[in-house]
């Protein structure tokens, strides 16, 4: 560093330590309260995992028996295959509208404006007031969503959604897609406007269709978006809490207790410290490699360009 | 892709298909502008009555007798403001010393900060919980503010933007004699504004909304905030959907206020934090 030169002179100090002192500054206010309220908390939670704990008594260390319990727990099972099935559904759906949505939106188009915010704005709608909003529309009886479909389907034919065994996941991954594809769209949008036209040109002189357009074209040029996209769902999916609890409190029955909601019974509901941080870490061995597949590639990605 | 010479008749099926989705995205939030101006057995007549015979309009003023909606709202005003104001402080000088200060161990602590951004919280609220428990600070609004307020994310993110001021600027700076609190003050806060606008905004819209921190943290009435008052009249009231309906509508006004003026700074929140990681 050529400035270190200009500095006036340090009384006393070397330049490294009042660099160092002078970032630490900068660095501490905000680094005392993340290490208090996340970082110990993170390592805490790791150590957990390996005792017996109920928050009052003694902490009894217990190795892998907690790792053990949760592997033999059917709910646990039930819920590791349940957030696999959510995560699949809801990451192909948002995808798909997310990027129907950012090629139909990246028209010119009057109003675009309009049509953009709009299908945003959900995501920024508060979770708890959407939450109320579609569990009155799933209602099996004076529903929304039964009074149109209503229109085209028999009445002993309809669902009752977040009251069903086998239909509230579905609604809750509808209200999941819905709200978050708006987010998706807008990650989308950039990519796409970054795509340079004579691309198209160039097709357009080589005689190539819209649909060739979009599968040679579009498609491939959007790869680290899709990339970003997928990863994101992925991780999002596997740590989606506030939803199922506004919607079903991943009820009826077990039928949508995902990972998280049985983090959170384990925690709260019957406060075994030790087998939920257990599920925790499993919740973050998975997170982890994901996020660790991420990075990878995503280095790779901007190696290339 | 930019069209040249379109059909209009694909430009019209555009227009409709546009206007078909974009209702369907809307639907839930007119049905709820909608059930809030009814009377209670009006709300799941068959057919839909999209627009109510009378506008009731009482059900808004129901709400803040049936709840202390009013305290609700100021429990969450006062937590978002002083949440959003030592998020956006403590985060941009953390940001500064991450980027533009040079010192031994600056990038391994930095990646801590990016490792957790993608923790989810479920892994460690329960220790955080009990830690707060030891400080009791459980049920208090200090606890929930120090749990809140210094969120890796806006690091994160302002460290994206302040990588974009160019160092020969600082330098300039230096040789003139100012020092580094000089340089963020006078140089880096002015010109970061969008930036500072778009994490004020992502804080604000999060800390509002957020249901799940304060639903662990508070139990006292006193306590507690708007997405927790919806919850208690779904609890308490959970056949008066039009009161349901016409509180979310209210929670929903101050975001859909931010919204409308600010979307530029959503859209710019995302492109950045999103594909330059």
């Amino acid at each position: 560093m050529t400035t270190q030169k200009t500095q006036k002179k340090a009384k006393g100090l070397s330049l490294n330590t009042r660099n160092t002192l002078v970032g630490m500054t900068f660095i501490l206010p905000n680094f005392i309260g993340f290490l208090t309220f996340t970082l110990v908390p993170v390592v805490f939670s790791f150590i957990l995992s390996f005792m017996k704990w109920d928050g009052f008594n003694e902490m009894q260390f217990v190795a892998f028996n907690n790792f053990a319990k949760i592997f033999k727990d059917p709910n646990f099972r039930n819920s590791l295959v349940l957030t696999l099935e959510y995560t699949v559904f809801t990451v192909l759906f948002s995808m798909a509208a997310a990027l129907s949505l950012a090629i139909l939106l990246n028209n010119k188009l009057r109003f675009v404006n309009f049509f953009r915010s709009a299908i945003f704005f959900p995501y920024v709608a508060s979770i708890v007031a959407v939450g109320c909003v579609w569990k009155a529309m799933f209602m099996k009886n004076g529903g929304v969503v039964n009074a149109l479909l209503g229109v085209f389907l028999p009445d002993s034919a309809l669902p009752g959604w977040l009251a069903d065994v086998d239909w509230a996941l579905p609604a809750v991954i509808i209200v999941s897609v819905w709200k978050n594809m708006g987010y998706f769209m807008i990650i989308y949008l950039a990519a796409l406007q970054d795509i340079p036209y004579s691309l198209y040109e160039a097709a357009e002189i080589d005689g190539a269709t819209k649909w060739q357009q979009f599968r040679r074209i579009t498609f491939p040029m959007l790869t680290p978006s899709h990339f970003f996209v997928l990863m994101m769902l992925i991780i999002n999916s596997f740590k989606v809490f506030d939803l199922i609890f506004m919607l079903t409190e991943g009820g009826p029955g077990t039928a949508t207790q995902l990972l998280s909601m049985y983090i959170y019974n384990k925690s709260f509901i019957s406060w075994d410290y030790g087998v939920a941080s257990a599920a925790a870490m499993i919740l973050f061995l998975i997170v982890g490699g994901i996020t660790l597949i991420q990075f990878r590639v995503e280095k790779k990605f901007n190696d290339f360009m | 892709m930019i069209e040249k010479k379109q059909n209009p008749v694909v430009r019209a099926l555009l227009y409709v298909l546009l206007i078909v989705l974009t209702m369907i995205t809307l639907l839930p939030l007119v049905w709820m502008l909608s059930a809030s101006l009814k009377l209670d057995s009006e709300v799941f007549t068959i057919p839909i009555k999209w627009i109510p015979e009378t506008f009731h309009w009482d059900n808004y003023l129901r709400v803040w007798q049936k709840i202390p909606f009013g305290l609700f709202t100021f429990n969450s005003a006062k937590l978002t403001v002083i949440i959003t104001i030592i998020q956006v402080f403590t985060c941009s000088f953390a940001a500064y010393g991450f980027t533009k200060c040079h010192f031994r161990g600056r990038d391994t602590l930095f990646l801590c900060y990016v490792a957790t951004i993608a923790i989810p919280w479920q892994i460690y609220m329960l220790p955080q919980y009990s830690m707060m428990q030891k400080f009791g600070l459980v049920d208090t609004h200090l606890g929930y503010i120090m749990l809140q307020a210094f969120a890796a994310f806006g690091v994160f993110l302002l460290r994206q933007f302040y990588q974009s001021i160019p160092n020969e600027l600082l330098e300039a700076a230096r040789i003139d004699g100012l020092s580094e609190y000089g340089i963020y003050g006078r140089i880096v806060l002015p010109l970061s504004k969008p930036a500072l606008t778009t994490l004020t905004i992502f804080t604000f819209v999060t800390v509002w909304n957020d249901f799940m921190g304060p639903m662990i943290y508070f139990n006292s009435e006193s306590n507690k905030t708007i997405p927790l008052g919806i919850r208690m009249f779904l609890g308490q009231y959970s056949t008066s959907y039009e009161l349901i309906m016409a509180a979310s509508v209210l929670s929903l006004i101050p975001i859909f206020l931010l919204y409308v003026p600010c979307q530029r700074f959503f859209v710019q929140g995302i492109a950045t934090s999103g594909l330059k990681g």
